[in-house]
């Protein structure tokens, strides 16, 4: 993607070009060992319409660095190969399938004066690794919740069910990944946790358990208010990667409608329902009408001997979405359907209206002292709970930060260092200008903070950021 | 096959000589005594009370048929009436006359409990004159009119004194008339309808029970239920029944059962000779008992199935604890299907719970506060049965609930939920335990995410206790470490005790040379300063 930033007051302009998608491809070696059979170990390669020779080369590149390094330690094989032009990230999700993904290095073109061409030059290290990486195991991730693993599709359908499901998923899913605007938020894959008081939240509890109760098909339930999580039923590490397909991909596609006006066609089917304002995201849109098929998305979550499959449905009053899910065994009706609905609708609307009562109550009560006037990350590796007052609004096309992506890079540094030690640690930067970075890591949770203070000297920094530790995380136990 | 049975009379009765020609038996409704007097009382008169200690025995003259035989309070004073118009006191005392009241009256009742008065007057006797005794003083009470099913013409007496009956039910003073034809042309059914006569003197209609039938009743009142007592015209051969009525008009009559006899004493139910007094004594002269009227509470509880009903039911009885807590512990209640029966009768009990800690609260300020300052002295506020606190729960019900085999441990802990959300609502503190039980029982099914989810949200209020608890679970499941330090450095959860502080500075003594005895506040402010030593050595990095 290209930015321009213009810094030369000749009138000739820095062209900025951010890290970019240059291809993606799965293989697996096993398929395809003999010469003359390459072709077969390549599961999924995008562009598409790249040549099969070049493809054949990239796959056989990739292939035979990862076979090189494991001589030097069999167990950890390479992760990623750095060139002046771009920079490949390796990921074996499962024995030997390879997932690679291919980026270009961000880069600016400066402007030569004589019409000779303007030079390019490479920026290699604001990349992370890291950030990276985990981008392309969230790609697999989200593979894997809607359509199970690799190894599934193959006992399922062999090696042609594989590819139609690869290519089906991540034709659509490579759309939208924004390689620009990946960051440390990414290395975290965290969750965002709605602030409660203790009786709202006991209240949701109720309701989860007489609904889980009445409708006795459904396994799980997960609850959000706001894009933002309260309770989960799920294990962890699926309930984060279903987080993220709500938050970047379901809600933002059914937001945009009910922000629309009155009188416009994208507003959606209100089903006539003057009792509650519940509706299906996923599933029936309009329950009234006898005809109109429906189907509700399936995903495969983690489960004592393997996986399992489910329905997921996900249904919204106002602004608290609840999460159902029932075993994929089970064929869902129309009249489950409007059962869920007349049992549901009515609870969660009323649920919905107390949660944005008390929240209005409690911002009134801690006032404009609470308001964050630092900027901060924060990050607990126990709960997945992370919390950002520098990213602002976050949807599958746009994530606005409120800083400089070099301050957004000095972070990611900063992981990197936390993550090679096991010990509690601090780390302070002097960035450029009139920036300071702290980076402190305590147990299991990461915070970091940036403080925009030109002169304040290194005990002012430390001082600052123990200020908020004990205003903004005063139950918390951060060793100082 | 044994019925189980909800009204039962009193174990042992009073015993007394039976009716007979030589003797002749009377009942003093006040003192709740009997007097057994033989020939005119020549050969003996004999008093038994409603404790045997009260048994006194005397001979007195025989002047002539006794009509009416009754002492005063502490058997002071005896009266015998023997003509219609005169009263003889044995002993010779002075009377004065305090005051007079000239009224037509048809009959009269007197409640004692209430020293209230009731005189039947005009011709058809439905117009009733209360009064007062009060300090040495009678005071006319507005009076009010029964409502007759039927006006006869010309006008006669038609309210009789079977009819009406006085009683205190729930502290308030009640005339209860037993209205044998509705007005309503379809009911031909009887009913009885309540007349709350309040301390200020105005009465007027509260309540209608209806019986949905017809035929000979009888009331009684006992630990705050009108117990109506029915003998069938039709078939005197068929066992009577009473059918018990609540006492709110909502309801219904709750199907008979039928009173049994205690053995020893074989006796025939409802014989001919069962006179019934208020409020809650039926005597059979011609056997010689006096028995007091008993509720069993446990028949009661198949009686209802609106769980919510009966809850309401049980707790305002007198013995109602032991009956509640079955109730919560019952199988066929707590089984999966029934969280919103649960979270209702949680509900009912929190609300009695919370009354008496307010009540208990504000007496306790007011002790506080001084003597009263021309306020009336506050009295402690009594804890009836019907206020079940979280021990009682935790004891008899919640803590054997959770080892139960064969039900849902979502379900288990679903319930616990509901108490704390219910105890929550009411703006009760949940106490330690009920957290601790949560905790354990999430621990047994391995759901830490829930765990997790609950202590974040702080659902399990912070505490020391619970704090220790969760570092004991660090094995198991090792986020327990770092959930307890944060509890910890809540201050008033500072640990005091050596064990606790040196396992939670277990990750912090690696950077310090100390050996952790130290609270955490100690530690932590030595560990700081070997960091701000060591970061001052950082240059800037890019």
């Amino acid at each position: 993607m290209l930015m321009i930033s213009p810094k030369m007051a000749s009138g000739m302009q820095e062209k900025q070009y951010t890290p970019s998608l240059l291809s993606f491809f799965i293989y697996n070696p096993t398929f395809g060992p003999r010469e003359g059979e390459e072709e077969k170990k390549i599961l999924f390669y995008h562009p598409s319409d790249v040549e099969k020779n070049e493809k054949i080369r990239n796959v056989g590149l990739c292939e035979a660095i990862v076979q090189f390094t494991r001589t030097f330690c069999p167990t950890k094989p390479a992760k990623s190969l750095h060139t002046q032009k771009n920079r490949q990230f390796f990921f074996e999700p499962e024995e030997n399938f390879w997932m690679v993904m291919v980026v270009r290095n961000p880069m600016i073109e400066k402007p030569n004066k004589d019409g000779k061409p303007p030079t390019v030059e490479y920026q290699e290290e604001e990349m992370l690794d890291t950030v990276y990486g985990a981008v392309v195991r969230q790609c697999y991730s989200m593979y894997k919740l809607f359509n199970g693993t690799f190894s599934r599709a193959m006992q399922a359908g062999g090696v042609e069910l594989l590819m139609q499901k690869l290519e089906k998923f991540f034709y659509r899913y490579l759309q939208t990944l924004h390689l620009q605007s990946c960051d440390l938020l990414d290395v975290f894959g965290g969750i965002s946790f709605f602030p409660l008081d203790k009786m709202t939240y006991l209240k949701i509890q109720s309701f989860v358990n007489r609904v889980e109760e009445s409708l006795s098909l459904i396994k799980y339930t997960a609850f959000l208010y706001n894009d933002q999580l309260i309770w989960s039923g799920l294990e962890q590490d699926d309930m984060r990667i279903l987080y993220k397909y709500l938050t970047t991909s379901l809600f933002p596609r059914h937001s945009e409608p009910e922000l629309a006006g009155r009188d416009s066609p994208m507003r959606p089917e209100v089903a006539g329902n003057l009792l509650h304002y519940g509706r299906f995201l996923t599933g029936p849109t309009n329950l009234k009408d006898p005809e109109a098929k429906f189907r509700f998305p399936k995903i495969f979550v983690s489960a004592e001997d393997g996986y399992e499959e489910l329905h997921l449905i996900v249904y919204k009053a106002m602004s608290a979405a609840a999460c159902f899910m029932i075993s994929a065994s089970v064929e869902l009706t129309r009249e489950f359907c409007e059962q869920l609905d007349s049992l549901v609708g009515p609870q969660l609307t009323l649920l919905a209206s107390d949660i944005c009562e008390q929240f209005t109550i409690n911002r009134r009560i801690s006032g404009p002292e609470k308001e964050p006037q630092f900027k901060f990350i924060y990050f607990n590796h126990m709960n997945l709970a992370e919390k950002s007052t520098i990213h602002m609004r976050k949807t599958a096309s746009v994530c606005l930060t409120s800083v400089h992506p070099d301050l957004m890079k000095i972070l990611g540094d900063i992981n990197c260092d936390f993550a090679r030690v096991d010990e509690d640690e601090e780390i302070i930067v002097k960035a450029m200008t009139d920036y300071w970075v702290v980076g402190k890591k305590s147990d299991q949770r990461e915070l970091y903070v940036i403080l925009n203070q030109k002169n304040a000297n290194l005990i002012e920094v430390n001082e600052e950021v123990k200020r908020l530790c004990a205003t903004q995380f005063n139950n918390i136990f951060f060793l100082d | 096959m044994a019925e189980e049975h909800y009204l039962e009379l009193s174990e042992n009765p009073v015993q007394f000589e039976h009716a007979s020609s030589v003797n002749n038996v009377f009942f003093d409704e006040a003192n709740k005594q009997v007097f057994a007097v033989r020939s005119g009382g020549a050969t003996g008169v004999v008093v038994k009370g409603p404790d045997d200690k009260s048994s006194v025995a005397f001979r007195m003259d025989d002047k002539g048929e006794v009509k009416c035989i009754k002492f005063s309070i502490g058997n002071k004073i005896l009266a015998v009436q023997r003509t219609s118009k005169s009263v003889v006191f044995p002993d010779k005392r002075s009377l004065k006359l305090l005051k007079s009241q000239s009224i037509n009256v048809n009959w009269y009742q007197y409640c004692p409990e209430t020293a209230v008065i009731l005189l039947s007057t005009t011709v058809q006797g439905n117009i009733l004159q209360p009064f007062a005794f009060r300090n040495g003083t009678m005071s006319k009470m507005s009076k009010f009119e029964i409502e007759l099913p039927v006006v006869p013409k010309p006008a006669k007496l038609s309210l009789s004194e079977r009819d009406i009956a006085m009683a205190t039910i729930y502290g308030q003073l009640y005339v209860m008339y037993l209205k044998h034809h509705s007005r309503t042309a379809n009911s031909p059914s009887a009913e009885v309808v309540l007349y709350h006569l309040s301390r200020e003197g105005s009465c007027k209609k509260s309540h209608v029970l209806k019986l949905n039938t017809t035929g000979k009743f009888a009331l009684n009142i006992v630990d705050n239920l009108v117990v109506v007592h029915h003998q069938t015209r039709l078939c005197p051969e068929h066992p009577p029944a009473p059918v018990l009525l609540l006492h709110r008009p909502l309801v219904f009559p709750a199907g008979p059962a039928a009173v049994p006899s205690q053995p020893p004493v074989p006796c025939q139910l409802y014989s001919s000779s069962w006179s019934v007094f208020q409020p809650d004594i039926i005597i059979s002269a011609s056997e010689g008992y006096l028995w007091y009227l008993q509720v069993k509470l446990p028949p009661t509880v198949n009686l209802l199935q609106d769980k919510g009903k009966l809850m309401d039911f049980l707790l305002r009885r007198r013995e109602c604890k032991m009956v509640i807590l079955s109730v919560c512990s019952q199988s066929a209640y707590l089984t999966a299907g029934s969280l919103p029966v649960v979270a209702t009768v949680f509900d009912k009990l929190n609300q009695v719970y919370k009354d008496y800690l307010e009540a208990e609260q504000s007496y306790t300020q007011a002790m506080e506060s001084g003597p009263s300052r021309g306020s009336a002295a506050q009295k402690r506020p009594v804890r009836t049965q019907a206020v079940i606190d979280q021990s009682d729960m935790y004891t008899h019900v919640l803590s054997s609930f959770t080892e139960r085999k064969g039900v849902s441990h979502k379900f288990i802990i679903a319930v616990l939920m509901e108490y704390i959300r219910s105890l929550n609502q009411f703006q009760i503190t949940v106490q330690h335990y009920l957290y601790e039980l949560v905790i354990k029982t999430l621990v047994q099914h391995n759901l830490f995410y829930m765990l997790h989810q609950f202590l974040q949200y702080h659902v399990l209020s912070d505490s020391k206790p619970l704090a220790c608890l969760l570092l004991s679970l660090e094995s198991t499941y090792p986020p327990a470490h770092q959930l307890s330090l944060d509890m910890l450095k809540v201050p008033n959860n500072r640990p005091e005790t050596r064990c606790c502080s040196t396992r939670c500075l277990g990750r912090s003594s690696r950077e310090t040379s100390d050996s952790g005895e130290a609270p955490p506040s100690t530690q932590v402010s030595t560990a700081r300063s070997t960091w701000l030593t060591s970061s001052s050595c950082l240059g800037s990095r890019r």
